[in-house]
């Protein structure tokens, strides 16, 4: 099996060179690279550099055409302007995401364990037809989620989220675990088996103490997703205020009436995106696992 | 032996009620919701004070394809795609190809290229609408700002509010976002090179352009269409990014929004339903392949 692919991210093969002296031309090529790269950093910065410089300028500081210079004093009227607007609704996100995605995990494990350990005739035509789950529109289900919704009396509830990122989530969560477990030797399982466990007991004493690192990017993927899903919150929560996510809540503040609020719009903007930075800053390698997972190489 | 055989067997058995839950939720809420969608889409549900269901056949596709909004809609999202496609692709290449050999602070690069990742549409939106802002000259923030400012005023432009480019200018945060993820896939793809061919291909005094040129790039194939299939079929459901920066806005209507328009605002459930399995289409066009050549690569392994 090739090298773990998070590893050929973080890793360069190239050979180390000898600390011999670079030629001229070598020189040249090495600060055209720094250059380039920091013209690019520069450039992927400088959004959230707005966003950031913007918080600070008060409820009425904040003009277009300043809005890339630093503030001239630290003013957090708009934190707390945008914490009112926001303090609910992120109150309910991390509610329903955090359920979502502990569900999501243990499902993921289940299947991932049984799907790379105990095949079953036709359980790789099953994979296939999970995975494309994954690839699907959401508009092409929308319709009848609602009415299905509607039917079992989940509408006007949060757990039409809690449903919807669970059961729309089955399939990358299964990869990733599915992917994690068959780099676990089968030799393990044989090990057990040989000794009379069962399939739940070799689960629970082998392979579940080995799944964290798999359980981490499960758990921060279905995290992150959900906390930044618009399609989901705007087609299955409607507009109802009592059922407004980071996401909905953010766009109603943001949207065209309420235009005139930038200081506050900018801060709130940035807020509802703190958790999902957050993690990204910590676990950003369990991030990128699940971001790679997703396209079906690692 | 015999004994452990049929416990074997039974496991296995056991193992496909483990995951049976599973295959009924998918078997319902994507392939039933999905023949559900199909079955809305050939009626004449176009209103919700429909009294009498009835199919009708193929006709609300047909009438999608004399309906203007529907054509400028599915227009705005090719020249989006392509806009996108080759802007990502290019753009990630290029950052991947920067770092592959590694320089000092390398990580430091890799992570804030790839944040944008980590936050929705919806919250850099905001700022977007800002950057893209349409003020020029004196009045000018954002872009048009930064445009001046590098000397080059006269590119300053209208973005996301010009009717004929604006998908151009949706491309752009579409572009920053992505990179960064296109970046970490060539990366992997580069790194996934053995030494020796690099190292042979230098013993035999070739330049170190022609080993890019006739090395490493024909064994990036397989990585390019990867990514191809992947930003594709992102870019077939764009809908946050749009929602975020210009809301339900006529110049830069794509299919997923007007399909939710069509759906939810006038309730027009056949025709929402039509634009659904048009999107279906073209996503699975693209990823069905895509899905049969990796289970095929994995069978092989």
């Amino acid at each position: 099996m090739s090298a773990d692919i998070v590893d050929r991210v973080t890793h360069s093969t190239a050979p180390k060179k000898n600390r011999k002296k670079l030629s001229g031309v070598a020189q040249f090529w090495l600060i055209f690279r720094y250059i380039s790269l920091t013209i690019i950093l520069a450039m992927i910065i400088l959004p959230i550099y707005v966003l950031v410089v913007n918080s600070f300028k008060g409820i009425s500081g904040v003009y277009l055409n300043t809005a890339f210079e630093l503030p001239k004093t630290l003013n957090f009227e708009t934190w707390s302007a945008a914490w009112e607007w926001l303090a609910v609704p992120m109150g309910r996100t991390l509610f329903f995401v955090t359920q979502s995605s502990i569900i999501s995990a243990m499902i993921g494990s289940i299947n991932g364990y049984v799907l790379s350990k105990w095949r079953f005739a036709g359980s790789n035509a099953i994979f296939m037809l999970f995975l494309f789950g994954m690839f699907i529109p959401y508009q092409a289900i929308m319709i009848p989620l609602t009415q299905f919704n509607k039917a079992v009396g989940l509408t006007g509830s949060i757990y039409v989220l809690v449903l919807a990122h669970v059961v729309y989530g089955i399939p990358i969560c299964t990869l990733i675990f599915r992917n994690y477990y068959a780099s676990i030797p089968d030799e393990i399982i044989e090990a057990g088996r040989v000794d009379g466990a069962s399939m739940v007991r070799i689960y629970r004493a082998i392979i579940l103490p080995l799944s964290i690192p798999a359980f981490v990017v499960v758990l921060i993927w279905q995290f992150t997703s959900a906390w930044n899903d618009f399609l989901f919150a705007i087609f299955l929560t409607g507009g109802s205020p009592k059922l407004a996510v980071a996401t909905t809540a953010l766009n109603w503040l943001t949207g065209s009436s309420n235009q005139v609020y930038y200081g506050k719009n900018m801060t709130a903007s940035l807020m509802a995106s703190i958790p999902t930075l957050l993690v990204y800053m910590f676990l950003g390698r369990y991030f990128l696992r699940g971001l790679l997972s997703g396209s079906l190489k690692g | 032996m015999a004994k452990v055989q049929s416990r074997q067997a039974s496991a296995r058995i056991g193992g496909f009620f483990f995951v049976l839950p599973s295959i009924i939720a998918i078997a319902i809420f994507v392939y039933g919701m999905i023949a559900y969608t199909f079955n809305i889409s050939l009626t004449n549900r176009n209103s919700a004070s429909v009294k009498e269901i009835k199919h009708v056949g193929f006709k609300n596709y047909i009438e999608l394809f004399s309906d203007e909004r529907f054509i400028h809609a599915l227009g705005n999202l090719l020249k989006f795609t392509g806009v996108f496609l080759v802007g990502t692709l290019v753009s990630g290449f290029i950052m991947a190809l920067l770092l592959e050999k590694g320089v000092a602070g390398e990580g430091l690069f890799r992570s804030f290229y790839l944040y944008p990742m980590a936050i929705s549409f919806i919250a850099m939106g905001t700022v977007w609408r800002w950057l893209l802002n349409s003020s020029r000259d004196g009045d000018a923030g954002g872009l048009n700002l930064v445009l001046q400012k590098i000397g080059l005023g006269f590119l300053q432009n209208d973005w996301y509010l010009s009717p004929r480019g604006a998908m151009f200018a949706m491309a752009i945060p579409a572009i920053w976002q992505m990179s960064g993820y296109v970046m970490a896939l060539f990366l992997a793809g580069f790194r996934g090179i053995p030494d020796d061919l690099r190292e042979a291909a230098r013993m035999d005094g070739a330049s170190e352009f022609k080993i890019y040129r006739h090395v490493l790039f024909p064994q990036l194939s397989p990585t390019f269409l990867t990514v191809l299939i992947i930003l594709g079929h992102i870019s077939m459901k764009v809908f946050d990014l749009i929602i975020g920066i210009s809301g339900k806005s006529y110049v830069t209507d794509v299919l997923a929004v007007y399909m939710w328009q069509v759906t939810f605002d006038i309730t027009n459930f056949a025709k929402g339903a039509s634009i659904a399995m048009i999107i279906l289409l073209m996503v699975a066009v693209v990823v069905i392949p895509y899905l049969r050549h990796v289970n095929k690569t994995e069978q092989e392994n």
